[in-house]
């Protein structure tokens, strides 16, 4: 029986060593070793053996097992190899053409600037107070220190709907709500984004329609180096580290002290350019002490509490920060102008 | 306004300061100046020059040649092509060497074959403002008065000097005078302020006997003065009043006129000068005009009054409108003797309304309606009239004709130095307070720990201690204020429940391909009526002086600016668009406004051409209304809303009747419709030129309310679901949502989810019918389910189907 197992596997390797293809060793393999295979039915014969030659036949027939096993995993190994390599270079594609990108939108660039402001001021514990468009002029004008017959009160520079209702001309009315919604409290911290109507003929750098953020604190002991501090806190948080301000006098009727604020250019940082027509300073903003019969107009007593205010706009803002050559551009809609600011 | 530092220096001593240094002082005090600009514009080497000999150039029809005399000893032989030179005329030569603005340089040249030793120069070509010259000047040379000859043309025209332009806020007209600017520059410098020469030396015969004057409406004048100067001789003024006049842009008249105007400019107090003879009876009333009283200017126009507006009156008639212009009927000309000289203080708001209505702006009606120094009426008074006297050789009448109604004491402030250094955040000393004051000119008493200060009338903006704490502070210099945090009780920052909501939607739908515009608030009436149904019945709020009619109402919807914004895209070649809107519509029930019309919240979204771009794998898809309703479930979804929101069929006027939705938000009282998906009525979207549009717009009041944030966790399913599908032919009206309904309703609780996932209609089915096929999922949640309970609960759907749709089981 030995030697007919040793015949078996001299016969098998000589088979292998010609074989054809996947398909062929596939067919050896069941010839040798499958269930009904050679290998099988010489080991059928096992039962008329001695118990004293069955071990050492069936080490024998372990050996050509296992040596006709291993040639035939050897050439499937080699089948396997090409047939992977044969799948790799049928499917190899064009890198180098366009993938399929998820679609990208925007948000609105106004909108983009009026959220990194309020979220600068909201890291500042600020909350946002929103109010109506569409106001009365005693919220308007009168609570804000603008008597009737202020110039800034004609009918040609604001929308009007009736004698006493108009388009806001600014933020500010929203800051005399926030107040008397305090009921006297304090402090107050609040910003004011909106839009804002002033009757103004379009060009590239005036729009009828505009947004304006205002902010405004309310509290004791509240002090113009507080909002000078809150002023530099904010640019640099908007412009970088490296800005600063500058705050010159000026006139408001809502607030006094009042002052405007440049900040340095954000072009040249400060060395000059075409954009700070050579100052180094660009204008962002005005802001002053909130004045007495304005924190009166909210509720409170100017005695007990001061405040400071600021406002700028988002328009002015956006324009300088994406360097925009016509203000008209936010209005429009058009797709080539609104797909400019996809970026995060 | 405009200041020339020579001028300037007659008040105050600018020694040691140069022209850019005042501007930059003056703006860090709050006083901009926009421009300072040298007033020879690089003009030298012209002097004053005499034509002694004109004569025809032999080869130039327009060209004459000239010997000049330039006090150099030898004429100087000039081609001049000014039709207006002649000879005997002293004129300004620019000489061979002379520099012009713009750098340009005379040289000498050959005109026609003539030789030219410099030239003969028009008020323009010495980059003088030459429309404050008689036409005649402005078209030809320069003709000058009688001068020295050689003498150099920037000492004659007083150009050695700088002009600043003030840009001042409207609070600071205090600063609309050369005295107001030198106060100014007297509290940064610290230098004291000279008053100019008023001294009157007049005639003996007393002005009781030849004028009276009255106020009549008193309320609208405080103080009304007058002089009277006899036997003038009108003429023009030196050269040296016009040159000054000039500088501030104002055109010389002569020297009664010039010298009002000059005085107003010194003390910012308007002036006015009458022919005395022609004013009747020699007494004037300061009265409301008449009803159907006439006025002709002096500008020359017929002016209608009403009653509202202050005249000056004699006797019979009006002869000016006080505070804005003197009356034609009483000019000062060439054959006035007499004079009678008005200074006076006119309520602001008065001469504003006047002026305003009739369209007429003057250089004093500026300066009345910003309120001035009453303080000021009799020394301009008296310094214009001893001006006029030497200039014009009158003699001043003893005494003033006057009437005052009001009278007006300086302000006096009490500030403490707790206050002033509280509310700045610098520590301000006594010492630096009244030293500051000092500068400024007003008087300060020192008490115990505060300052008494008296205000003088000429700053009529500074009522308060806030008022007196700002002049404190930017003579101490905004600069010098450090910057502080705000100390004391923290507050939390943070958004509200709406905002967070907007905020969310933008994100999403920018990251999800669209994007966002803003469109203007205003609208044309026609397109503000374009969508009753999302307008919801509002009257039209229409503004009283629109811009155009374009933009004359208010949007009561947000659609039809959206339709506008993609029109203008379409005719840019912008075919594929998804936009949406967050906006505020307004809505008012009443014709005329009242009370505020209700702002509300909207969202409003617009696809159009390809949802999906063509590309070189795949072809293009195009919006349709899935897409649209699509992002709303997407929205719906993001603030947990998916349970509570149906679709139902709609109709509303302006959208496609068959591919319109309403969309319903379940509320206590049941479902209510807060806004429309649809695709845009096929008319509507002709008359528009735009391809197929979806839109949709939804009400976000309601969402904010509803909207779920909270995340809820659930455990992972443990045990298995068994899978099943339903598909059945039904009628083609059945709407899909009922069916699944009906699913659900039947299943029980057993059936964890269904979904629709295919929708057929064909020949096969038969007319009318379409095929819907129905994914169930079923779970218990504590164990798993046996084939017999999952195929009892998938029959009673599917017999639900049968039996509510007379759905026909397809196998």
């Amino acid at each position: 029986m030995k030697e007919r197992l040793e015949a078996l596997q001299a016969e098998a390797l000589q088979e292998l060593q010609g074989v054809a293809g996947p398909q062929e060793l596939g067919e050896l393999r069941i010839k040798y070793l499958g269930k009904k295979g050679a290998l099988t039915e010489i080991l059928r014969g096992m039962g008329a053996l001695s118990a004293e030659e069955r071990p050492a036949v069936g080490e024998v027939a372990n050996r050509v097992r296992g040596a006709i096993e291993a040639v035939i995993e050897e050439k499937a190994a080699v089948y396997r190899r090409a047939e992977t390599e044969l799948r790799l270079r049928s499917e190899t594609i064009d890198v180098t053409l366009p993938g399929s990108a998820l679609p990208t939108g925007a948000v609105h660039p106004l909108n983009k600037v009026a959220q990194e402001i309020e979220d600068i001021f909201i890291g500042l514990g600020y909350t946002i107070a929103e109010g109506p468009e569409v106001e009365t002029d005693y919220y308007n004008f009168e609570a804000l220190n603008l008597p009737k017959d202020h110039p800034a009160r004609d009918m040609q520079d604001s929308f009007y709907i009736t004698d006493e209702i108009l388009m806001r001309t600014q933020t500010s009315p929203v800051q005399i709500r926030a107040m008397k919604a305090m009921n006297g409290k304090s402090p107050l911290k609040v910003i004011c984004p909106g839009k804002v109507y002033r009757r103004d003929d379009d060009d590239a750098t005036h729009s009828f329609q505009f947004n304006q953020v205002e902010g405004l604190v309310v509290g004791k002991g509240i002090r113009m180096s507080d909002l000078k501090g809150t002023l530099l806190q904010f640019v640099q948080e908007m412009f970088g580290k490296q800005a600063r301000i500058r705050l010159r006098p000026s006139f408001f009727p809502f607030t006094e002290p009042s002052a405007e604020v440049d900040v340095t250019c954000s072009q040249c940082g400060g060395s000059g350019c075409r954009m700070c027509k050579q100052t180094g300073w660009l204008e962002i903003l005005g802001c002053g002490m909130v004045h007495p019969k304005v924190l009166e107009a909210g509720g409170y007593d100017p005695e007990e509490v001061t405040g400071f205010a600021f406002g700028m706009g988002i328009e002015r803002i956006a324009l300088l920060k994406y360097g925009i050559d016509d203000i008209r551009h936010f209005y429009a809609g058009d797709l080539r102008f609104l797909s400019q600011f996809e970026r995060m | 306004m405009k200041i020339s530092t020579n001028w300037l220096a007659d008040y105050i001593s600018l020694e040691g300061l140069t022209p850019q240094e005042i501007a930059e002082k003056m703006t860090s005090g709050g006083i901009e100046i926009d421009a300072v600009e040298a007033m020879d514009k690089g003009v030298s080497g012209v002097v004053v020059g005499y034509v002694k000999e004109k004569t025809k150039h032999p080869d130039a029809d327009k060209l004459n040649v000239c010997k000049v005399d330039v006090g150099a000893g030898e004429d100087l032989q000039i081609v001049c092509g000014a039709a207006n030179v002649d000879a005997g005329q002293h004129v300004p030569v620019a000489t061979v060497g002379a520099k012009l603005p713009g750098g340009l340089a005379i040289k000498r040249a050959k005109l026609r074959g003539v030789e030219s030793q410099g030239m003969i120069c028009s008020a323009r070509e010495l980059g003088l403002n030459d429309k404050l010259l008689p036409k005649e000047l402005q078209e030809g040379i320069l003709v000058l008065p009688k001068l020295e000859l050689g003498r150099p043309i920037v000492d004659v025209l007083d150009l050695g000097a700088h002009v600043l332009e003030l840009d001042l806020t409207p609070n600071r007209s205090d600063a609309l005078s050369y005295l107001g600017v030198a106060y100014e520059i007297g509290a940064l410098t610290g230098r004291p302020v000279k008053l100019p020469e008023s001294a009157v030396f007049g005639a003996a015969d007393k002005t009781a006997d030849r004028l009276s004057v009255r106020i009549d409406a008193r309320e609208a004048c405080a103080h009304y003065s007058a002089r009277y100067i006899r036997g003038v001789q009108v003429a023009p003024s030196p050269l040296w009043l016009q040159n000054r006049l000039m500088a501030a842009g104002i055109r010389p008249i002569n020297n009664i006129v010039d010298v009002t105007n000059y005085v107003m400019l010194e003390y910012g107090q308007p002036l006015h000068a009458f022919d005395a003879d022609r004013v009747a009876g020699g007494s004037i009333v300061v009265r409301f005009a008449r009803e159907g009283e006439e006025l002709e200017t002096l500008d020359g126009q017929l002016r209608k009054l009403q009653p509202h507006m202050l005249v000056i009156a004699d006797g019979e008639r009006a002869i000016g409108l006080a505070g804005v212009m003197g009356g034609a009927n009483s000019e000062v000309d060439g054959d006035t003797t007499n004079v009678i000289l008005e200074s006076a203080k006119f309520d602001g708001s008065v001469v504003r309304r006047t002026s305003r209505q009739l369209g007429l702006r003057s250089e004093a009606s500026l300066r009345f309606e910003k309120e001035v120094d009453p303080a000021r009426v009799i020394p301009a008074l008296d310094r214009a009239a001893s001006l006029i006297a030497k200039l014009g050789s009158g003699l001043v009448t003893d005494g003033i004709a006057e009437d005052v109604a009001r009278t007006y004491e300086p302000v006096v402030i009490e500030v403490s130095l707790e206050r002033i250094s509280g509310y700045l955040g610098a520590d301000i000393s006594k010492l630096e307070a009244q030293a500051i004051f000092g500068r400024l000119g007003f008087d300060s008493e020192v008490g115990d720990g505060s300052l008494r200060v008296q205000v003088p009338t000429r700053r009529g903006d500074i009522s308060r201690d806030v008022d007196l704490i700002e002049e404190i502070a930017r003579l101490y210099g905004y600069d010098n204020i450090k910057a502080t945090p705000i100390v004391g009780e923290t507050t939390p920052g943070s958004l509200t429940a709406p905002q967070a909501v907007r905020r969310e939607l933008r994100r999403r739908l920018s990251d999800a391909g669209l994007h966002e515009v803003i469109s203007y608030s205003f609208t044309a009436p026609e397109r503000a009526g374009l969508f009753p149904d999302l307008a919801q019945d509002a009257k039209p709020i229409r503004l009283a002086m629109p811009m155009s009619e374009e933009r004359s109402v208010l949007r009561t919807s947000l659609l039809p600016q959206l339709l506008e914004t993609a029109a203008y895209n379409r005719n840019r070649k912008n075919h594929d668009l998804a936009l949406f809107e967050i906006g505020t519509v307004f809505h008012t029930d009443e014709e005329t406004l009242t009370r505020l019309p209700q702002e509300k919240h909207r969202f409003a979204l617009l696809l159009t051409g390809a949802s999906r771009s063509a590309a070189w794998n795949r072809k293009a898809e195009k919006a349709d209304f899935y897409d649209a309703k699509g992002v709303l479930e997407t929205i719906f979804a993001a603030l947990g809303l998916s349970g509570s929101v149906s679709y139902e069929a709609a109709a509303p006027s302006g959208l496609h009747p068959g591919r319109t939705a309403a969309v319903k938000l379940d509320g206590e009282r049941g479902a209510e419709t807060i806004g429309y998906v649809g695709q845009l009525h096929p008319e509507l979207q002709l008359e528009l030129g735009l391809d197929d549009v979806f839109v949709a717009e939804l009400e976000l009041g309601a969402l904010y309310d509803a909207a779920d944030r909270s995340i809820v966790y659930r455990t992972l399913p443990r045990y298995p679901a068994a899978d099943r599908d339903i598909a059945v032919t039904v009628d083609e009206t059945v709407p899909a949502a009922a069916l699944a309904a009906a699913v659900r309703e039947a299943a029980g609780e057993l059936l964890e989810s269904v979904r629709v996932f295919d929708v057929y209609t064909g020949e096969k089915l038969g007319a009318g019918r379409k095929s819907v096929a129905l994914a169930l999922v079923y779970r218990h949640a504590e164990r798993t389910l046996t084939d017999e309970e999952v195929a009892a609960a998938h029959a009673a759907a599917v017999a639900a189907l049968e039996q509510s749709f007379s759905a026909e089981l397809r196998k």
